[in-house]
């Protein structure tokens, strides 16, 4: 037995939530074709919870170059398309922000095209929107991109399949627990019904909050439409399990 | 609050991946036994990923992490922060290169085998995956994650010895010999 200083008084940690019934996806769904043969076909082993699981990676703004949060200024000149702010908070389980956290997205430009070499979409590539931005939150969890409103694009799941348009996410949080990758999608965008990604999740009211809400306070006069999105990460206990108090 | 659903990385994720990518987490300097991690990932049919992210998080050679939560009296490694991205190639190969992480407690407090913490996104995963790697000679029968795990799986989690500094590590999807998943 190791018996290193830092060993010697166990202190009980307190856990991560598990995610409500419906509002995660599972593996394997087959109306996403691609899920059926990458999927885990044997049961998951719960971890117990331990140093591995309640920290993670942290990131700095020493990480950042200036204009990262602004995905219209990394060419030239300005990609075509409409400008748009997509702004939100991003808040733990227990409704509390996350400050400092990564928060990384990327988007196929205006005409549903990514510049990514496995993409043959017959839509123009614009030299002047790389399509990718990122930033850290504030100390009240807050982040703001300025970005222009990404295009839908056919895929090949199904018959005449077109992917709303939707903005990818990339969250840490502060443990490895919280990790999150997830996509936000547009209100009023007649795609979502038919999307095998956004169906995945059961729960409807689940899958409404990955759609954001058009905001005029973060629009900006004569310049851009404002959107707002706000990230919720997986919630902690608020005292380890030991001495939970189940409700009543 | 209800935590936000998850969804697909999907097949464009090196376009906001990465810049963060870097297979060497140990640069000259980071104290600790030298490893190089290489493997390949295959999906049910043998077929390799070639549109993986793979993500490491691990303490240093102390076993100590760097992160507020591990407010253990053990020295920090300035020029190791433990984590890692990298992607699978067109074989569905990756490959990084690291230090191997001391113990840490475990919720009982006992140490635990030395491993890296492994989460796995892709085209096809509407949420990550989570496993881990341990090292190859350390006794595991004691790690009480690993006694969670079926005995005839276990060998799954721990990589092979490969040329010296090497180890080989597979991550099979679904099907014979398919890594174990964890859940948290």
């Amino acid at each position: 037995m190791t018996s290193r200083p830092g060993n010697v008084n166990v202190r009980r940690l307190a856990g991560y939530r598990k995610a409500d019934p419906g509002t995660q996806p599972e593996y394997n769904y087959p109306p996403y074709a691609s899920t059926v043969r990458r999927s885990p076909s044997q049961p998951l082993v719960v971890l117990p919870t331990t140093l591995s699981e309640v920290t993670g990676p942290l990131f700095g703004w020493d990480r950042l170059k200036a204009n990262d949060h602004d995905l219209t200024r990394q060419g030239n000149g300005e990609p075509i398309g409409e400008r748009i702010i997509v702004s939100g908070r991003v808040l733990d389980g227990n409704g509390r922000p996350v400050a400092n956290t990564l928060v990384e997205i990327w988007q196929a430009n205006a005409a549903g095209r990514y510049p990514h070499k496995i993409d043959q979409h017959n839509a123009p590539l614009d030299p002047n929107f790389p399509g990718a931005g990122r930033t850290l939150t504030d100390e009240h969890g807050r982040y703001r991109f300025v970005t222009i409103r990404p295009g839908e694009y056919p895929w090949r799941n199904h018959y005449n399949a077109w992917r709303p348009a939707h903005i990818h996410f990339s969250l840490f949080g502060p443990a490895f627990a919280t990790r999150l990758v997830t996509q936000m999608y547009f209100p009023g965008d007649p795609l979502m019904d038919d999307d095998p990604m956004f169906n995945s999740i059961p729960d409807e009211r689940a899958r409404r909050r990955m759609i954001s809400h058009f905001d005029w306070e973060t629009t900006i006069p004569e310049t851009a439409l404002g959107y707002k999105f706000d990230i919720v990460l997986r919630g902690r206990d608020e005292t380890p399990m030991e001495n939970y108090l189940p409700a009543r | 609050m209800h935590t936000t659903s998850s969804q697909t990385i999907g097949p464009y994720l090196h376009i906001g991946m990465t810049w963060l990518a870097d297979e060497n987490m140990a640069p000259e300097g980071v104290a600790g036994e030298r490893v190089t991690v290489e493997g390949r990932m295959t999906d049910a049919d043998g077929t390799p990923v070639n549109d993986a992210m793979i993500e490491v998080w691990q303490a240093n050679a102390l076993g100590k992490y760097a992160h507020p939560e591990d407010a253990r009296d053990i020295p920090l490694d300035a020029r190791f922060s433990g984590f890692g991205r990298v992607f699978t190639d067109a074989d569905g190969r990756f490959r990084f290169h690291t230090i191997k992480p001391g113990d840490v407690p475990g919720a009982d407090g006992e140490p635990q085998a030395p491993h890296l913490n492994i989460t796995i996104f892709m085209r096809g995963l509407l949420k990550h995956l989570i496993t881990r790697m341990y090292f190859p000679g350390d006794v595991h029968d004691a790690d009480a994650v690993l006694r969670r795990v079926p005995a005839h799986r276990r060998a799954t989690l721990i990589a092979r010895e490969g040329a010296p500094g090497k180890l080989e590590w597979n991550v099979v999807l679904q099907g014979d010999n398919e890594t174990v998943f964890f859940e948290y």
